[in-house]
């Protein structure tokens, strides 16, 4: 049950209750990127508006569970507005928050990549995640979703 | 007449397990059934006291493979009352290895351009994707069966569908709704349209008592590991005559009748669909699965299901009332033992993990069965399902974990 609790931290059901940045921009001129999580049916429609080299707006749109939604709003908040270059750290901070928990699991003799959890603000509320393996996928969805957004776009 | 659950548990070790300190509640026997002990021990048994190859050796526990695994092909047709086991049974990998072989072997033979296959829409992704794919290389037209409002198979446009088709592949149950459909009527009408009858029985026939001569089927599939068997063996069944007319599906050792360099002779059925090594230990283990459900009774087996899903749902509609929605039809004999959940305004995701932590085990997300899910309007729900294992006790500690689940995100 501790786990569990670790799991569904408050600010994690605050944020599945009261998605911020809920929606979708008109597209064009926003691009827009759909994501799948094929195992469960989670999808995310992941929605951007680039100006002067930072991410001026992000909606996100789509269905699925408490992690995968919460995840994605959190994500929307901690991007909107920041220079492009930042949102590319965060999102590598964040996979890389996922993907050490993912090569412990696998008990691989690796060494983990430290992760700054100051610099993740809000979203180090996710890392309860990493004990259900299965739900890491659900967490990283929108961010895999932003990134192929930013991948396309060749920004 | 009812099952005694206290005893039936005492076959299967694995309920004895506990998780995050509480008492495994298994409820995921759609997905894949747990073993019996002594499935478990007539398969370590073969593997210490007779294992060889079958079908090529001539020493003593050769023959012994060869007859053990040919007993299990006759332990399996007359399970399905099938009229001549030796020569309509094929062991297959699993349901869908089954109904690929006879996309595949039937389909290619059988089937060209504009030729029709009737599906349904409650179908798994197991007897879509086939027959799309030959829809993609042969130009087949796939059509298919709606619903009525309770979940059960509207019938209403069955001659219409049927009319100009060349076979109709539907499950017997499906595995999100439970809706269990009429085959000896679905038989009737396919053939009196001219079209063969292929019955995905996945779910149905671990769980009911289903006969193929009585219900005057051509062909059907089901697995091994939801019938209380091993993962790694499927069964598909057909007409002897049927199966005769048809090529091989895969290539290899064991299939054949004769080989030169310049070509191969296909070998009879069975073997002509048996290419390389077939899975010996779990024919075994699957036959003495059957002769477990055989001991205990099918029409036994289906009426403790069928009353404890009534059971049930009448537990879960008290308790929750409007708050979640159980998709499929009243309970009743046209309804199995297959509970596809959705809480309001809560994940099956998150339900199940919670679940999870009071020891249930259930599935969450779309069953393999998205144009279904598309259907119903949600993208996923957390299916709890029965087995001869589970009894009423299993469905307070579901009811308990649910109310967890409410109030956590209530």
């Amino acid at each position: 049950m501790a786990d569990l609790e670790e799991l569904y931290r408050e600010i994690i059901l605050d944020h599945y209750r009261s998605p911020r940045n809920r929606g979708e921009l008109p597209s064009p001129p926003a691009h827009r990127t759909e994501g799948f999580n094929p195992l469960c049916g989670d999808e995310v429609v992941v929605t951007i508006e680039i100006e002067n080299g930072a991410l001026r707006d992000i909606k996100i749109g789509g269905q699925g569970c408490s992690i995968s939604q919460s995840s994605a709003s959190l994500m929307s908040a901690a991007v909107k507005g920041q220079p492009l270059d930042e949102v590319r750290k965060k999102i590598a901070t964040f996979k890389t928050l996922m993907s050490v928990h993912e090569a412990q699991l696998e008990e691989t003799d690796a060494e983990p990549e430290a992760v700054d959890l100051r610099a993740l603000g809000e979203l180090a509320a996710l890392q309860g995640v990493v004990k259900f393996p299965v739900r890491i996928k659900c967490a990283t969805l929108a961010w895999n979703t932003l990134a192929q957004g930013l991948d396309e776009l060749e920004v | 007449m009812s099952l005694d659950v206290t005893r039936i548990r005492k076959d299967f070790p694995l309920l004895a397990r506990e998780v995050h300190g509480r008492r495994i509640v298994y409820l995921d026997s759609a997905a894949s059934s747990l073993p019996p002990h002594d499935v478990v021990t007539a398969m370590g048994e073969y593997y210490e006291t007779t294992h060889a190859n079958v079908h090529r050796g001539v020493y003593a526990t050769a023959e012994e493979a060869t007859r053990l695994y040919e007993r299990s092909r006759g332990v399996v047709g007359r399970f399905l009352g099938a009229p001549s086991p030796a020569t309509e049974v094929v062991f297959s990998k699993n349901t869908t290895e089954s109904i690929n072989l006879l996309a595949h072997a039937w389909g290619r033979t059988n089937l060209a351009q504009g030729d029709v296959v009737v599906l349904s829409i409650m179908e798994h992704h197991a007897n879509i994707v086939p027959w799309q794919m030959l829809a993609a290389e042969r130009g087949i037209e796939l059509r298919f069966l709606g619903l009525d409002a309770d979940y059960r198979l509207d019938l209403t446009d069955l001659d219409e569908k049927l009319d100009g088709a060349k076979l109709l592949s539907i499950t017997a149950m499906s595995n999100v709704l439970g809706t269990i459909t009429p085959l000896a009527e679905l038989a009737t009408r396919a053939h009196a349209a001219g079209a063969l009858i292929h019955v995905d029985g996945a779910q149905a026939v671990p769980h009911l008592p289903l006969d193929v001569a009585a219900l005057d089927l051509d062909f059907l599939s089901f697995s091994g590991h939801k019938t209380l068997g091993p993962t790694g063996i499927g069964v598909l069944w057909g007409r002897a005559a049927l199966l005769e007319a048809m090529p091989p599906f895969l290539g290899g050792g064991g299939m054949i009748l004769d080989v030169s360099t310049e070509r191969f002779l296909p070998a009879a059925v069975p073997d002509r669909f048996e290419a390389g090594t077939p899975p010996i230990a779990e024919a075994i283990g699957l036959a003495r699965a059957i002769e477990y459900l055989e001991a205990l009774g099918k029409d036994q087996v289906r009426a403790h299901e069928q009353a404890l899903t009534a059971t049930a749902m009448a537990m879960l509609e008290e308790r929750f009332g409007s708050s979640l929605a159980i998709y499929g039809p009243p309970a009743g004999a046209d309804r199995g033992g297959v509970l596809s959940l959705a809480l309001e305004g809560i994940h099956a995701h998150d339900t199940a993990q919670i679940l999870d932590s009071v020891g249930v085990c259930v599935r969450p997300g779309h069953h393999c069965a998205k144009p279904l899910m598309r259907h119903l309007g949600v993208s996923a729900t957390a299916r709890a399902s029965f087995g001869i294992y589970n009894d009423v006790d299993d469905v307070e500690v579901l009811v308990e974990g649910l109310a967890e689940a409410a109030k956590l995100f209530g």
